[in-house]
């Protein structure tokens, strides 16, 4: 029994525990925080991680590749995270790993044949002068966390590093341009192509290279500037709704509180006010925007509910299972109830009145319900029994139907049965009480194909 | 430590109705809202005592533990998972706990969500002091305890719908036409004891078939939950 309901919420756990997000080390780094954030991902040791990249290096430097794409896509952690540590003798260790990374990739290309020796040397280079301008990049924009905004092409790349990252980043820009350069030089044929247009191919590319932390974060800052600006507008509309409904009637309360009865009242109104805004249609927590009326029976008869617990205070709570788009007789059907709510409002001396509306394929069901006085159908008042015939009369013009289940000191049922019109069909969506059918205009694309 | 002290008789603490006060647990974020239960339910301190409570699921599952409480009125919304992670995490330990849900939510996803992992009832927050007290002796007695709005949730979780394509498991994703009259009933607000005067059965008939909808509800996979963590942007 317990086996199959705990495989269904383990997936919704899933689904509800948001995914935790890989990111790369801020600190306690040695290149760019990839494999430290690997490490910390999977709970295995950094040392494990740089070997396997190593080892990966020496398949046609897949290793390096996946290093540099991790890099880029990667975010670093917030700047808040805890700090890692990091001993001398592990970055030792490190470099060596590195170096000896970048000797298997050079090696292994140059031995398999993948990319001639001639070019790994210079394709090397460039990789290891683009790694030191990122490395600076991903620095400067710590810094710029640190000591707050500061923009522009100059302080992503050099930060304020000062004097030591403006030569690491002047060394990192001479090697991709000496990389590129002599890829340029010991490829091409000049004698074929136009020099100037080698040039400005070979300059565009460098130039690439070198920015590409500039473009990631022009991409991310916008990224986050656009969530900022959705959160700030949802916190104010919130906040908005808030102080017109929920900060309102609490004061309405505090000035009212001598009178129970309209501090009941007030509250009921509020609450119900608030249900719809969070769960209704067009609600907060809905997608859709607000829509003017009722147009399902489940929104009608809410309607009917909140308008009979206004007027007479009492407790109506009404329970709907199913939904139906509202049509000429679902309308008198829901003022039929309203009838039978008020009714039982008036007469039965109780503070709380059942509401039951079940919406089936054939026919739709009201059941309103209380369990107050009673009465002998045989002797009735005349105004109930106009009442009761008010109610008969709007339901048997549409077809519907009316029961009565009375005794004295046992309470009053009222049945309303109205058939459904053909060919209507439920609405798709599972609903219960003031949940929207949103899915109805496909419905009725679907019916008339 | 299990039983009050100051109730010489309680020692009999073998058995489900035992003659103490049923323990109750409170699980709700809102400060506010566990120290008026906590007060209301003092002033019927012979039926229940509160032993008692926590605002987050870590809380609550720690101490839970440490009390072995016999009700947790555990609120639907909470910190850290809601109310379905911590019966999901006391339950495999301490299957005496019965869990009843306590929520003024509307939303039929997270009601029946609480109630598949485990919770044997749900009521709203607006019941009164003394239908608590009636919801939580019956929840601790072993009967599901189904307001008229959790009989109409779980109708509509059973009521069949058009282009519904989930493979239906007959046993379990079928309500019969008896539990189906009876949940009826009880959407209407009729207590059990009217439905079993009205479907001229016993009131042991209507209780029995007011636990097997229950099982079916936790057992059933027509419901498609994941809706639930996907459409809501509120918690």
């Amino acid at each position: 029994m317990v086996d199959t309901g705990e495989k269904i919420d383990w997936a919704l756990l899933a689904r509800l525990t948001p995914p935790s997000r890989m990111s790369r080390r801020r600190t306690g780094r040695v290149v760019a925080g990839v494999a430290g954030g690997i490490a910390d991902h999977l709970g295995v040791g950094v040392l494990w991680v740089r070997a396997t990249f190593v080892v990966l290096a020496g398949f046609a430097g897949a290793g390096v590749a996946a290093y540099a794409l991790l890099w880029v896509f990667v975010r670093q952690e917030p700047a808040y995270a805890r700090p890692h540590e990091v001993s001398p003798r592990e970055r030792q260790q490190s470099y060596a790993l590195i170096a000896l990374g970048i000797g298997l990739a050079v090696t292994a290309s140059a031995v398999s044949g993948t990319v001639s020796s001639w070019l790994a040397v210079p394709l090397g280079v460039a990789l290891v002068g683009a790694a030191l301008v990122w490395r600076e990049a991903d620095e400067g924009r710590r810094r710029r966390w640190v000591d707050g905004a500061r923009t522009g092409m100059s302080g992503v790349l050099l930060g304020d590093g000062g004097r030591g990252a403006l030569w690491r980043v002047l060394t990192g820009a001479a090697l991709v341009v000496t990389g590129i350069g002599l890829i340029v030089w010991r490829s091409v044929d000049f004698s074929q192509i136009p020099f100037a247009l080698i040039a400005v191919l070979a300059t565009l590319v460098g130039v690439t290279v070198l920015t590409v932390p500039w473009w990631l974060r022009l991409v991310r800052d916008l990224g986050d500037e656009r969530r900022a600006r959705i959160r700030t507008e949802e916190r104010a509309e919130i906040a908005a709704h808030l102080h017109d409904s929920v900060l309102q009637t609490l004061a309405l309360i505090q000035r009212q509180a001598e009178a129970p009865r309209e501090v009941l009242r007030l509250a009921r109104g509020q609450e119900r006010e608030l249900r719809k805004w969070l769960y209704g249609p067009g609600g907060y927590g809905r997608a859709e925007d607000g829509v003017n009326g009722p147009v399902t029976l489940a929104e009608a008869l809410a309607l009917a509910c909140a308008e009979v617990e206004d007027t007479f205070a009492v407790a109506v709570r009404p329970v709907v299972v199913g939904d139906s788009p509202l049509d000429a007789a679902l309308h008198a059907l829901a003022q039929a109830a309203r009838e039978a709510m008020v009714n039982a409002a008036k007469h039965s001396g109780e503070a709380e009145v059942s509401v039951y509306a079940e919406v089936e394929a054939e026919q739709i069901t009201i059941f309103v319900r209380d369990r107050g006085k009673g009465f002998d159908p045989g002797i009735v008042s005349e105004d109930r029994h106009g009442i009761v015939d008010s109610i008969r009369g709007r339901m048997s013009r549409h077809g519907g139907d009316v029961g009565l289940r009375t005794a004295v000191g046992e309470g009053t049922e009222v049945r309303l049965t109205m058939p459904r019109a053909a060919g209507a069909q439920p609405a798709p969506t599972p609903s219960a009480q003031t949940q929207p059918t949103r899915a109805q205009p496909p419905q009725e694309t679907r019916e008339a194909t | 430590m299990t039983e009050p002290a100051s109730e010489p008789a309680a020692e009999a603490t073998a058995g489900r109705k035992h003659s103490g006060p049923v323990r109750v647990y409170l699980v709700d974020d809102h400060g506010l809202f566990r120290a008026g239960v906590r007060a209301e339910l003092e002033t019927l301190a012979a039926e229940v005592v509160v032993v008692g409570e926590a605002a987050s699921v870590g809380e609550a599952a720690a101490g839970i533990r440490h009390v072995v409480p016999d009700v947790v009125l555990l609120d639907v919304h909470l910190p850290g998972g809601g109310g379905v992670e911590v019966v999901r995490q006391i339950r495999p330990e301490l299957p005496r706990v019965r869990f009843l849900a306590l929520s003024v939510s509307d939303a039929v996803e997270d009601v029946i969500a609480v109630i598949r992992s485990g919770a044997r009832g749900y009521v709203t927050k607006t019941i009164s002091a003394h239908d608590l007290v009636k919801s939580i002796k019956t929840v601790f007695g072993g009967e599901p305890v189904f307001s008229p709005r959790l009989a109409g949730f779980v109708l509509d979780v059973f009521t069949e719908r058009p282009g519904s394509t989930v493979v239906r498991d007959p046993n379990v994703d079928l309500l019969t036409p008896r539990e189906r009259e009876v949940l009826r009933l009880l959407a209407r607000g009729y207590a059990y004891k009217e439905i079993a005067t009205k479907l001229h059965i016993s009131v042991k008939t209507v209780e029995t078939h007011v636990s097997s909808v229950l099982r079916k509800t936790q057992l059933s996979n027509r419901y498609e939950l994941s809706r639930w963590a996907t459409d809501r942007r509120l918690v």
